[in-house]
């Protein structure tokens, strides 16, 4: 029979949150002691001996109040920095990381990584290379959770979060559904499995059964008829989405948003959202006819259309084609 | 207790755990202060829905907002303010003890509140005959983006219900206060009720100051 | 005074004997005991409810219930607990029979809406109890959307009407004893010379008010969006799941304050009363309730650090969770410092509050654990989570509970508890306690998520602990159950100040006369002079 007292350490944040529980540990052994040993000793040294007995009153001391004010506070603000000096890395995915998409839905993993992989209830990661994901759920909200990685990240729908890690240690490593989702919520469970780089190619490599994700993205494009109005030179009735991602677009209303993941799920359900400046909100929404899924491959196919070098030199004002085509603004009366 | 001896029998008097009529009234008061604070926490829950999602798809709401009926939520806002104008009327005529006007200004604003809600019907149904009420059956012509434009609309119901319910609750009161004073419960001295009624009545209405604009006013400006 | 003239003499429970004049009493000592009724067979629900629970967690598989059982089960297990025993335990029952009379009163300021207050828990609770009946419901205690609003197929709109209405019985409970403690203060009762009992209800009093208003119209929001689909946190309309959270949290983290401060304000009495000795630092432990009720209400966004709340809420959130240990801390040194010269008694009401502290302070400290964010990442929604908040909650206030209910029994019933069985059921009470929760922190730090049906077989051994903790803590609650019954016929009589402690309702006869001071009592020393009780005194040195 199993017993185990301490989970697996597989991650680079794993020794990271273990050093912060020692500490913790540390600290609250010592006040639980502390406490303890004193309720016990003043209690049997001034046990009432008898009936009538009338200590003396002590009313307070202001002194000893700031003292065991003061000194745990100073105590917890050094586990509230560490505690956010990891979570602040935790909330910072490395450029160079490799993405994975994750659909969760009652009550099953669905993973997609971006050479076109398809797993369920299973994730297999090389070691020792940053690995984000970026997920979203079809249904209720449920949580991405690693214990051996030490990660765990709601996944709410209508939206993506982001999680990353960095797997340490080949091996197989439950991953948990942590928020709970329904009748199933304990049996949307999988497994990660870390493995050698070498045994992810070969893993890779394996069975490609799908196109890429931007294979299938572009394939979608095509059968979506997107092309018709997003022609890549810009001459359509909507903005060109070459080299789109990752730069700022200004909008008709004047703000800029980032054109991350979020920003092109949402043009494509919900296009009237975000105008952008210079063009006419035509675009009807794809709420209902694209899955989770199909959304996730169109943006990658999207981000696929970077211009070979041009990328670097853009700046706002030049997506800001033409401000004569602005039809409303409602911020400026 | 010799202080209420002299007092008619039939006069709501003072209640077994307090010493004096004083402390009975301070108590009431402060005790009206606080239900109101609770109000306001339980209006503030919607109000944060509502800046949240307005600050998210503004101009949605601008849009939405748009579509109701300035002129009728103006007016009614009128007639509400009259009510609570007459309510200070009623208190005032209960702490000078005149009986006959308390009765008047009472009914007086029970009638506004009473044409408060009508109009407020009126407004909902028409709701319904336009397809603005949320649910299966909604449908907003004015923007393209169908699912905030029903935040709107949910918003609109849940705060006007809430408030309207509100005002239901108020001309309940009412009605329990116009029972007792045609009976001539309330004297100068003892008029309690009366006073934290209208402080209940003023805060419904300083509800509707913050919903009218809110709701109907927001994008006014720019046509 | 004889013995024979105590027993003639005519108290609140010899007022009148029939259903009606207890139905409809006004008293707040009968109102008291209405409730103490209602909550400890709320306690019993919850109870049976956590041992099925733990049975089906003895074997990994999940062989005993259902998944959809399961998930009703500790639903349900959340909801009667919190929402019908917790919440009402301390304020409603003990709170309701002594706040009046230890500040002189007759009564509270509104007789008739402190039973109104009853009265809407009654139906409250009738709905939830027939959501139970009825087949269950299974979104968990929080009910997060949108999986209550849209996924869930079982009772969540009666349950959640059971809940709007108990939270206004919550309301007008807090709103009668802030103007009570206002207003109906006897003459020389000031501010400062109220027990910390007074100070802790008064602190609970304004997060009720405040907080209570909050959920009851996110739990409107929930309901219409079941009933109307009106869809104010639905994602499919562009709505905020996650609003849901940060208006559900703005509540239930402050009512953890709600369940906590009583109890700390009962242990403030017991450990005063049975050291003989003023509680250490007074104005510090009165102030840091208030400082509590305050700063709980700022620090609701750390139960959302991986809910995709913005990176910077979470740090702020996190920052100001560490302030409120400060007060919590400040507390439980006053009290252990209280002891020090003292005159040490071990009645079982201050076993019960060593009790208290201990685990308190078990819970107090894990709470720390959890509010620093990287480690909350981890641990967030998994066993921890689970033992942090038991330790807490059964550990903080149940055994407070407990405590208080023994130390005012004798002044309640006028009967006196078997003293030995006491204390064992206490010692019981305490091992049961630590045996069920202490490897659930394990368990959390190992990845066990909460409320999972089925578990990876290596969890079992400590789940196994943990269940045999629970069928010990059971038993310890049993015994108190019995013996309490057995003293209302068999009891020793209680004289009207069996401990030797300060506060008005001790210089009244047991049980209490119906309007509790026959004239209105003038105060003219600090709380806890125990020089006015304890006559020709031996000073110990």
């Amino acid at each position: 029979m199993k017993l185990p007292l301490f989970p697996e350490s597989a991650s680079t944040f794993a020794p990271d949150v273990d050093h912060l529980l020692f500490y913790l540990v540390g600290v609250s052994v010592f006040f639980t002691v502390l406490i303890f040993v004193s309720i016990v000793y003043f209690a049997v040294r001034y046990r009432r001996r008898s009936d009538n007995e009338l200590p003396k009153p002590i009313h307070a001391s202001l002194a000893l109040e700031i003292a065991w004010s003061v000194i745990p506070f100073g105590l917890t603000i050094v586990m509230f920095g560490w505690g956010a000096n990891i979570f602040f890395r935790e909330s910072r995915p490395p450029k160079n990381a490799m993405q994975v998409y994750v659909v969760a839905k009652q009550w099953m993993w669905k993973l997609q990584h971006m050479e076109g992989q398809r797993e369920i209830n299973e994730l297999h990661i090389p070691v020792g290379r940053p690995v984000k994901l970026v997920m979203t759920s079809e249904d209720a909200i449920h949580s991405f959770f690693v214990p051996a990685f030490r990660t765990k990240q709601d996944v709410v729908p209508g939206r993506y979060s982001t999680t990353w890690f960095t797997a340490t240690k080949p091996g197989k490593y439950h991953l948990f559904c942590a928020e709970y989702c329904g009748t199933k919520h304990s049996g949307m469970t999988g497994w990660i499995y870390a493995m050698e780089p070498q045994d992810y190619q070969a893993w890779l490599s394996g069975g490609r059964a799908f196109g890429s994700l931007a294979e299938n993205g572009e394939k979608l494009f095509q059968d979506l008829a997107c092309g018709n109005c997003h022609k890549a030179d810009g001459s359509g009735r909507c903005p060109s989405l070459v080299g789109l991602f990752g730069r700022s677009v200004q909008l008709a209303d004047g703000r800029f948003v980032s054109a991350d993941e979020a920003y092109l799920r949402e043009s494509i359900l919900r296009p009237d959202a975000k105008i952008v400046a210079g063009y006419q909100p035509l675009m009807p929404t794809f709420q209902g006819q694209v899955s989770e899924e199909g959304v996730l491959e169109l943006i990658e196919y999207i981000k696929s259309l970077a211009p070979p070098a041009a990328v670097a030199g853009t700046t706002p004002a030049e997506i800001n084609v033409n401000p004569d085509r602005v039809t409303s603004s409602p911020s400026n009366p | 207790m010799s202080e209420h001896v002299h007092a008619p029998v039939e006069t709501l008097a003072l209640r077994e755990q307090f010493n004096t009529a004083e402390q009975q009234k301070e108590s009431v008061t402060f005790g009206m202060w606080i239900f109101l604070i609770t109000e306001v926490m339980f209006f503030g829950g919607l109000f944060l829905a509502y800046t949240v999602y307005r600050s998210t798809y503004p101009v949605v709401f601008g849009v939405a907002s748009t579509s109701l009926n300035a002129v009728i939520g103006a007016l009614n806002t009128a007639v509400l303010l009259c009510s609570s104008f007459t309510m200070v009327l009623a208190v005032r005529s209960a702490q000078l003890g005149r009986r006959r006007a308390l009765v008047l200004f009472l009914i007086l604003t029970l009638l506004l509140g009473m044409a408060f809600l009508g109009v407020k019907a009126y407004e909902w149904n028409e709701k319904f005959v336009e397809h603005h009420v949320p649910g299966a059956g909604f449908h907003f012509e004015g923007a393209a983006e169908q699912g905030p434009a029903q935040l709107f609309f949910s918003l609109y119901f849940a705060m006007t219900g809430l408030h309207a319910l509100h005002m239901v609750v108020g001309a309940g009161i009412l009605c329990w206060l116009l029972y007792h004073a045609v009976r001539g419960r309330f004297t100068a001295e003892y008029m309690t009720p009366v006073d934290v009624a209208g402080l209940y009545w003023h805060f419904v209405d300083i509800i509707w100051i913050f919903l009218f604009p809110l709701l109907y006013l927001i994008d006014r400006h720019m046509r | 005074m004889t013995t024979a003239a105590i027993e003639t003499q005519a108290n609140y429970l010899n007022a009148g004997y029939g259903l009606k004049s207890w139905l409809l009493t006004k008293d707040h000592k009968r109102i008291a005991i209405l409730y103490l009724i209602l909550v400890t067979i709320f306690f019993s629900i919850g109870g049976i409810f956590a041992a099925l629970i733990r049975v089906e967690l003895l074997t990994p598989q999940g062989d005993l219930v259902s998944s959809e059982t399961y998930n009703k089960l500790f639903t349900m297990h959340g909801i009667a607990m919190i929402f019908f025993f917790l919440i009402p335990a301390i304020p409603a029952t003990l709170g309701n029979f002594v706040l009046p009379m230890m500040i002189g009163a007759r009564d509270l300021a509104f007789p008739r809406i402190n039973l109104l207050s009853w009265y809407l828990l009654v139906v409250g609770g009738g709905f939830a109890l027939f959501a139970m009946l009825a087949g269950g419901v299974d979104t968990g205690w929080t009910f997060y959307t949108p999986y209550s609003t849209t996924y869930s197929n079982t009772w969540v709109i009666a349950t959640a009407l059971g809940i709007f209405v108990s939270g206004f019985s919550s309301i007008l409970t807090g709103l009668n004893f802030i103007v009570t403690i206002h207003r109906m203060r006897a003459p020389g009762m000031t501010w400062f010379r109220m027990p910390l009992f007074v100070w802790a209800h008064y602190a609970t009093s304004v997060i009720q008010v405040l907080g209570t208003p909050v959920v009851a119209v996110t739990i409107v929001l929930v309901f219409c969006e079941r009933v109307f689909h009106i869809g104010i946190f639905d994602p499919a309309l562009g709505g905020d799941p996650v609003l849901f959270q940060h208006m559900f949290w703005f509540y239930s983290h402050p009512a953890v304050y709600i369940m906590v401060l009583p109890a700390m304000g009962v242990v403030s009495e017991i450990i005063s009363t049975f050291s003989r000795k003023p509680i250490f630092g007074y104005h510090f432990v009165a102030y840091s309730s208030m400082a509590i009720a305050v700063l709980g209400f700022l620090v609701w966004g750390h139960h959302l650090f991986v809910s995709t709340q913005s990176v910077y809420a979470g740090l702020v959130f996190s920052f100001l969770s560490y302030f409120v240990a400060v007060p919590s801390a400040v507390k439980v040194f006053n009290w252990t410092a209280t002891l020090y010269k003292g005159s040490i008694s071990f009645a079982t009401p201050m076993l019960y509050a060593f009790g208290f502290i201990g685990l308190f302070t078990i819970g107090g400290l894990t709470g720390l654990f959890v509010a620093s964010l990287g480690f909350d990442v981890h641990v967030t929604d998994t066993y921890f989570v689970v033992a942090h908040f038991h330790y807490v909650m059964v550990g903080g206030t149940i055994m407070a509970f407990l405590g208080g209910l023994h130390f005012w029994w004798p002044k309640i019933t006028g009967r006196m508890y078997p003293e030995n069985w006491a204390k064992l059921s206490a010692a019981i009470i305490f091992v049961g306690f630590n045996l069920t929760f202490f490897p659930q922190f394990i368990l959390g730090y190992l990845g066990m998520p909460r409320r999972y049906h089925v578990y990876p077989e290596e969890f079992q051994v400590l789940h196994v602990l943990s269940t045999a903790g629970a069928s010990i803590l059971a038993f310890g609650y049993l015994f108190p159950m019995i013996y309490f019954m057995w003293s209302l016929w068999y009891g020793e009589r209680a004289p009207a100040n069996p401990w030797g402690a300060t506060g008005l309702e001790w210089t009244v006869p047991s049980p209490p006369p119906i309007h509790n001071f026959d004239e209105v009592p003038v105060v003219t020393h600090e709380a806890y002079d125990y020089s006015t009780v304890v006559k020709e005194g031996v000073e110990v040195v």
